[in-house]
């Protein structure tokens, strides 16, 4: 029972963080973020299961494919719902990114159809045991490949051009477009990183569940409450909260039964909010004046 | 000059609304339809179910019109979808009762929506008829003045012969519950509680899931070590399939008798293998059934809706064959009454003498204080083979 929970809780932790990494992506870059991110997750999930299963796609052209997918709607996000508001000054993004989420939604919707589908993997077939506890293998992978994108995220901002780029904009944008960096490409990169990050969550946890046009709503809202609580500017925090979050969530789950779950996770929020209000490893936001 | 002009063109806007309106009215009043309402999920889990129900009713329908309608009048249906939600099922009911003036509302797909409708039903005099929704409390629900009629399983009943199978089939002696917490597993606990009573067999465990749950292991693990040797499901298709899924990675092989969720959708490809293991209750099934009545009725889907190319389409067959032989029912009623005045209407369903259905004929299917059409003599146990739901034989 234990080691279940531990394997839920890091699993569907790990894709937390992976969610809220492309919110802290966006946010460090660019100040924004896409709350659409819970609609890329679906996008994910139902872009994989057509091009695999529908068109019978080979499965690693059809995740590459999902995953470009994901990515240029990431761009064009970025591009339709952010970028024209920012520019004027205003913070209508925020509702953009909402309403296109909506949009995105209800097109899911309409062209996959409203039935769940179920999404084969031959990871998820055969369980194996561990300490007495059946487990396919793919609830192995994902934590690992949740954390190894973490830290590879982590090496590409501190170890590449790309990333110093990034960084350069994220601390002075100004600075950085007269050193030369193309600030409008630097951020639209970023949108197409965090979209990326969700899709990869959603072909991931897909065949463990099902497919359909509304499993990443929920996803998403709590994706954007582990972003919060691990300080939506550290990646680090980031990821650990997304992994706190899956373990709390689970275990309580496991004693008390799934009708506390939320009750008490978003309680527990509340309260390490109240105690920490910049989040888990967030620094308070210097203004200037 | 706009100021002059305004009057005068809404006079004669009016003037020509009027004339047009009477004439309308004039003409039509031979040919008005008689409108019927149907609140049920459209999207979401169970949209299969919902699509289901709109293919039985609008089957019947077509048949009663070619018959030269009811009262000399054709029946329209009016759909609204609830989305699996209570307050959006009570909105739906209302505008269809006072803007488009059904006759009758045929609703809900679950039991919570069904329960929110009833009240409004009742306080409004307008006939409910539920062609789904098991929730013993639909029926049963302890108004004076009851208008709500149902051609569907009920709770109580079914979890009777939920007992009555598991020990039979699978010689239960400690078996365990895993429901879904809502208004419907509330049900289903107070029937199978009572049923287990009644057979003098111990409930190993009653264990409550959220119906957006994705890992029942938890729960299922506590059921496990309390000893269950059956487990009685209670919940739709998508959940349902999550508790299958669950059993195979505890490796846990444990006979699953269910109440009819998974007929609600594609459990099978949600399930996989293991989703055969499951045996639930049904009220129909067009696999393997040879009446006159049923080929003839599986014909006529497959020429009003192309879409139906195989068995596999025609699931859940207990919601079209339900909700057919509901309308033919309700057009019954309507007739019996000779009116479509709710409380008439109510009436005319104790009026109904006899009809061959597809189900099964009707003898007197409604009396006061007998509002449910059809019993435990009408339940058949199924699972799924490819696509199918087939009934079990062994």
């Amino acid at each position: 029972m234990l080691t279940g929970t531990l394997i839920t809780g890091l699993g569907l932790g790990s894709m937390y963080g992976l969610v809220a990494l492309g919110f802290h992506i966006t946010y460090a870059v660019s100040g924004t973020v896409n709350f659409a991110q819970g609609s890329v997750v679906t996008l994910g999930a139902v872009l994989g299961y057509t091009l695999g299963v529908t068109l019978g796609w080979p499965m690693p052209a059809a995740i590459l494919g999902a995953l470009l997918g994901c990515a240029v709607l990431g761009v064009t996000v970025e591009r339709l719902l952010v970028r024209p508001f920012v520019e004027k000054g205003s913070e209508a993004w925020l509702l953009a990114t909402v309403a296109g989420g909506i949009v995105l939604d209800n097109a899911m919707l309409f062209t996959f159809g409203k039935e769940p589908r179920s999404l084969p993997s031959s990871l998820a077939v055969t369980p194996v045991e561990i300490f007495g506890t059946g487990i396919y293998p793919l609830q192995l992978l994902i934590p690992v490949v949740g954390l190894s994108v973490a830290v590879a995220i982590q090496t590409l901002f501190r170890r590449t051009d790309l990333g110093r780029v990034l960084l350069a904009v994220a601390q002075n944008a100004d600075a950085a477009r007269l050193m030369g960096i193309d600030v409008r490409r630097t951020v639209a990169c970023a949108f197409a990183l965090s979209a990326l990050l969700a899709g990869a969550a959603g072909l991931l946890i897909a065949p463990l569940f099902s497919v359909s046009a509304e499993m990443g709503a929920l996803f998403g809202i709590k994706a954007f409450a582990v972003a919060i609580l691990g300080g939506i500017g550290s990646a680090t925090g980031v990821v650990l909260a997304g992994l706190l979050y899956g373990l709390v969530e689970a275990g309580v789950t496991a004693t008390l039964g799934s009708t506390y779950t939320q009750l008490v996770v978003f309680s527990v929020i509340i309260l390490a909010l109240a105690l920490r209000p910049d989040g888990l490893l967030g620094r308070a936001a210097i203004n200037k004046v | 000059m706009p100021s002059r002009s305004t009057p005068l063109t809404r006079r004669l806007a009016l003037g020509a609304c009027l004339a047009l309106g009477l004439s309308v009215s004039g003409t039509a009043r031979a040919a008005e339809p008689i409108r019927i309402g149907l609140v049920t999920a459209l999207s979401g889990q169970s949209a299969k179910s919902g699509e289901a129900i709109s293919r039985g009713i609008g089957l019947a329908i077509d048949e009663i019109n070619a018959g030269g309608g009811v009262l000399g009048r054709p029946l329209e249906l009016v759909a609204r979808d609830d989305e699996a939600n209570p307050s959006k099922g009570v909105l739906a009911a209302r505008e269809l009762i006072q803007r488009v003036g059904v006759v009758a509302l045929v609703g809900g797909l679950d039991t919570p929506v069904s329960m929110a409708l009833v009240p409004i039903a009742n306080q409004m005099k307008v006939p409910f008829l539920g062609p789904w929704a098991a929730g013993t409390g639909i029926t049963r629900n302890g108004a004076a003045d009851n208008y709500a009629f149902r051609v569907s399983a009920v709770d109580a009943l079914v979890d009777e012969a939920l007992v009555t199978y598991a020990v039979k089939t699978h010689g239960a002696k400690k078996p365990g519950m895993i429901l879904v917490n809502n208004a419907w597993g509330e049900s289903n606990q107070q029937g199978l509680t009572a049923a287990l009573k009644a057979a003098n067999l111990p409930a190993a465990g009653i264990e409550k899931y959220e119906a957006a749950d994705l890992d029942m292991v938890p729960q299922l693990t506590r059921l496990r070590e309390a000893g269950a040797d059956t487990l009685f499901l209670v919940g739709n298709v998508g959940p349902s399939a999550q508790v299958v899924k669950s059993l195979d990675r505890m490796g846990w092989s444990v006979p699953v008798v269910s109440h009819w969720g998974p007929a609600g959708g594609r459990f099978d490809e949600l399930a996989g293998p293991s989703a055969a293991k499951v045996h639930f209750i049904q009220t129909f099934t067009f696999a393997g059934n040879t009446s006159p009545k049923a080929l003839a009725v599986l014909d006529a889907l497959k020429a009003k809706y192309p879409a139906i190319q195989s068995m596999a389409d025609v699931t859940p067959a207990v919601g079209i064959a339900n909700a057919y032989d509901a309308t033919h029912l309700l057009a019954l009623a309507i007739k019996a009454a000779g009116s479509t005045k709710g409380p008439e209407v109510r009436d005319g369903f104790y009026k109904v003498a006899t009809y061959p259905g597809l189900i099964k004929t009707y003898d007197k299917p409604f009396a006061p204080g007998q509002h449910d059409a059809l019993g435990p003599q009408d339940y058949v146990f199924t699972r799924f083979r490819n696509g199918e739901i087939v009934a079990v034989t062994n």
